[in-house]
């Protein structure tokens, strides 16, 4: 048995190795996708175009403007009194949000009356615009307990009502930098296409070329031809994952906090799943091109949109939820977070490692079946 | 009966409502070389998966090598070397390394597998090209190295189906001198083709039409069936209008075309060649040439897959 899996190994890795293109595609375009996807998918807003029509012109208002341009969130594209111009702005895409205020904004402030400040947002793109209204009000609100604060120092002066201050602190990211919540997902998501079609492509490649058919004939059973032929893979997987681990550490600033026994654990255990999966899709397909598109297809689609890699789980419906119990790097990015972002230990998701170990077992279970079965 | 290479009996394989092989029975002795003949989905490759361990019988039983098909595949296997039309070997690795695969799943090493090594490189006329890519090599010593890798654990029973498809003439003529060679070592061949030619370097010969088992002797014991039907080859200048006046004559069984020729198939011994040019004179048919020959397999394979078809 060990022998034969040594002779389906070497042979498997000879393979590889005489094929360069091939091999240079699975180790490198994982990082190079990183890159490309790490920089486009972002769901940071910065540099948001303002215009402002300062109705005041004093130097409160102007604080008020600074403490939007300095927020880096923001940036200042002019003055414009005139409503209708401002439409015209907003129309012709030119500026995205309006910081309008008031006349007597000073004076009202000063008098200890209540000021509103309007903010205008383009709300063609819904998320951006819920995004840029988060941060307007933030900054006024900000800009509000400030002036509250130099009206309390200043004498004599009489304590307003009581009021609740809500003080956020994020946790593990706390420049909510997107970057950091999407590059586990894409490591996960890469590394699952990766995996999924170089596996399934190998077993079909002998299928097409018939090569199976005479490895059937001789005394190799199933388990040792599929150990023998996975395990190259894995490595060559194993290893892109870890570099694409590597890339996003340099590339995204990607911290480490965890261990790295336990992530290189998860990333195996992961990847196993993932080539069980191939596998199993080897044995419903019969020509490479085939097995190329279900294993892309069915990689791709459930990672990317059921993993909770960008759309979160919990904001799903109830039926595409339980889906989503199926999709094992929904498992994975948890784990993967946790190491990678927290620094947690085992105890903080083992339920999800026992989940992919499960996926892994159903899958590989399933597909020697039907290896099986064609097998003899 | 304890020395046949293969003895079949009732050998049937069901694909659902489909019979691809139907009740299939012979048996093959040891240094045999033993032909399957068919059309294209007659059976011959799902016989000989079956024979091979590769696809359990539906019912009845094949021993090979004296294992049951059935119960013991796995033993079967390590008995029989395959090759199929395919020339199954990896072709993006070299000559050694393809050696070396197959010596590993067959489980050869050491002394011997250095042996087997450097018989399989002279017996394809490999030596020195080792470190040749399987992919550059032309068809006939791809052909003889998928052999070589077939054999290379000297099994006592060998398996070609269909061996020499798209290849040269010239290498096909070697590799049927090494298909003697085996065979004189006592070690049986089983072969499926479809050319004719080729299946008259067969000891016996088993024709399979529909999944039965419709003809088996050697190739002279088959072209007996010509013994009171003679064929008469006709050159005519117009071969299917001669066709048409041979149909009509009552003395004629049934013709074919044969290239530009007629054959035509006698009812009896009685009709001679010159009766034969009379009548198509008669009817207007210009004859270049006529006489007796002696039948061909091809003639004995369409006869007989007529013959089982109206059946």
């Amino acid at each position: 048995m060990m022998r034969t899996i040594l002779a389906v190994g070497t042979k498997e890795m000879r393979q590889i190795l005489r094929d360069r293109r091939t091999l240079l595609i699975l180790l490198f375009i994982p990082a190079f996708f990183l890159l490309l996807y790490g920089y486009a998918l972002s769901f940071d807003i910065r540099d948001v175009r303002l215009a402002v029509q300062d109705r005041d012109r004093s130097t409160q208002s102007r604080d008020l403007v600074s403490a939007f341009v300095n927020s880096g969130y923001f940036a200042l594209v002019g003055y414009e009194d005139s409503d209708a111009a401002l439409a015209r702005l907003v129309d012709e895409g030119k500026v995205r949000a309006i910081l309008s205020i008031p006349a007597n904004f000073e004076r009202d402030l000063r008098l200890k009356r209540p000021v509103t400040v309007q903010v205008i947002i383009d709300g063609d793109n819904a998320n951006t615009a819920s995004t840029v209204t988060g941060y307007a009000r933030t900054l006024i609100a900000e800009y509000g307990a400030v002036q509250m604060q130099t009206l309390l120092s200043t004498p004599g002066a009489r304590l307003p009502t009581p009021v609740v201050i809500v003080e956020p602190r994020i946790w593990y990211n706390p420049q909510l930098r997107s970057a950091l919540f999407l590059v586990p997902g894409l490591i996960a998501y890469i590394s699952m296409i990766t995996a999924v079609v170089s596996t399934a492509l190998s077993v079909v490649r002998e299928k097409e070329r018939g090569t199976m058919e005479q490895v059937r004939m001789a005394p190799v059973g199933p388990v040792a031809y599929i150990l023998g032929k996975t395990l190259p893979y894995l490595a060559i997987s194993f290893t892109s994952a870890v570099l694409i681990v590597f890339a996003a550490m340099v590339l995204f600033d990607m911290p480490m906090r965890g261990s790295w026994p336990l992530l290189l654990f998860s990333i195996g255990l992961f990847l196993v799943g993932a080539q069980a999966q191939g596998l199993l899709i080897s044995t419903i397909a019969d020509t490479q091109q085939v097995a190329f598109q279900i294993a892309l297809l069915s990689s791709m689609l459930p990672t990317m949109i059921l993993s909770g890699f960008i759309f979160p789980i919990s904001s799903m419906p109830t039926v595409v939820q339980g889906i989503t119990h199926l999709v094992p790097a929904r498992y994975f990015l948890v784990a993967l977070r946790a190491i990678v972002l927290k620094g947690a230990d085992v105890t903080a998701f083992w339920q999800e490692l026992v989940a992919l170990a499960i996926f892994a077992t159903v899958a590989m279970g399933l597909a020697s079946l039907r290896l099986r079965k064609e097998w003899a | 009966m304890d020395d046949l290479a293969i003895d079949v009996r009732g050998l049937t394989r069901k694909f659902g409502d489909f019979v691809a092989v139907n009740d299939l029975s012979f048996s093959v002795k040891p240094g045999e070389v033993f032909g399957f003949l068919g059309a294209n989905g007659a059976g011959k490759s799902t016989t000989i998966r079956m024979l091979c361990g590769l696809l359990r019988p539906t019912s009845g039983t094949a021993l090979v090598g004296g294992l049951d098909v059935g119960r013991d595949p796995e033993g079967v296997k390590r008995r029989i070397g395959y090759m199929s039309q395919r020339f199954s070997l990896y072709e993006p690795l070299t000559v050694d390394q393809n050696i070396q695969f197959f010596g590993g799943i067959y489980g050869l090493s050491g002394e011997r597998f250095v042996a087997r090594r450097k018989f399989v490189l002279e017996m394809a006329g490999l030596e020195g090209r080792e470190k040749t890519l399987t992919r550059d090599l032309p068809g006939g010593w791809r052909q003889r190295l998928a052999l070589g890798c077939a054999i290379l654990h000297e099994p006592s029973i060998v398996c070609l189906d269909e061996p020499t498809g798209g290849v040269d003439p010239l290498s096909r003529r070697r590799f049927w001198d090494l298909i003697g060679d085996l065979s004189s070592k006592r070690v049986t061949v089983l072969v499926t083709t479809h050319y004719l030619d080729e299946a008259e370097h067969c000891h016996r010969l088993a024709i399979i039409h529909a999944g039965k088992l419709a003809a088996l002797g050697t190739a002279s014991d088959l072209k007996q069936v010509f013994a009171s039907r003679p064929i008469v080859e006709i050159q005519a200048t117009q071969p299917v209008l001669a066709m048409e006046a041979l149909d009509r004559l009552d003395t004629v069984e049934k013709t074919s075309l044969f290239g530009t020729a007629v054959h035509a198939v006698m009812r009896d011994t009685n009709t001679s060649s010159a009766m034969l040019a009379a009548s198509l004179a008669a009817s207007g048919v210009e004859v270049r040439g006529i006489a007796p020959v002696q039948p061909s397999l091809e003639d004995v394979f369409l006869d007989v897959v007529e013959r089982v078809g109206a059946a």
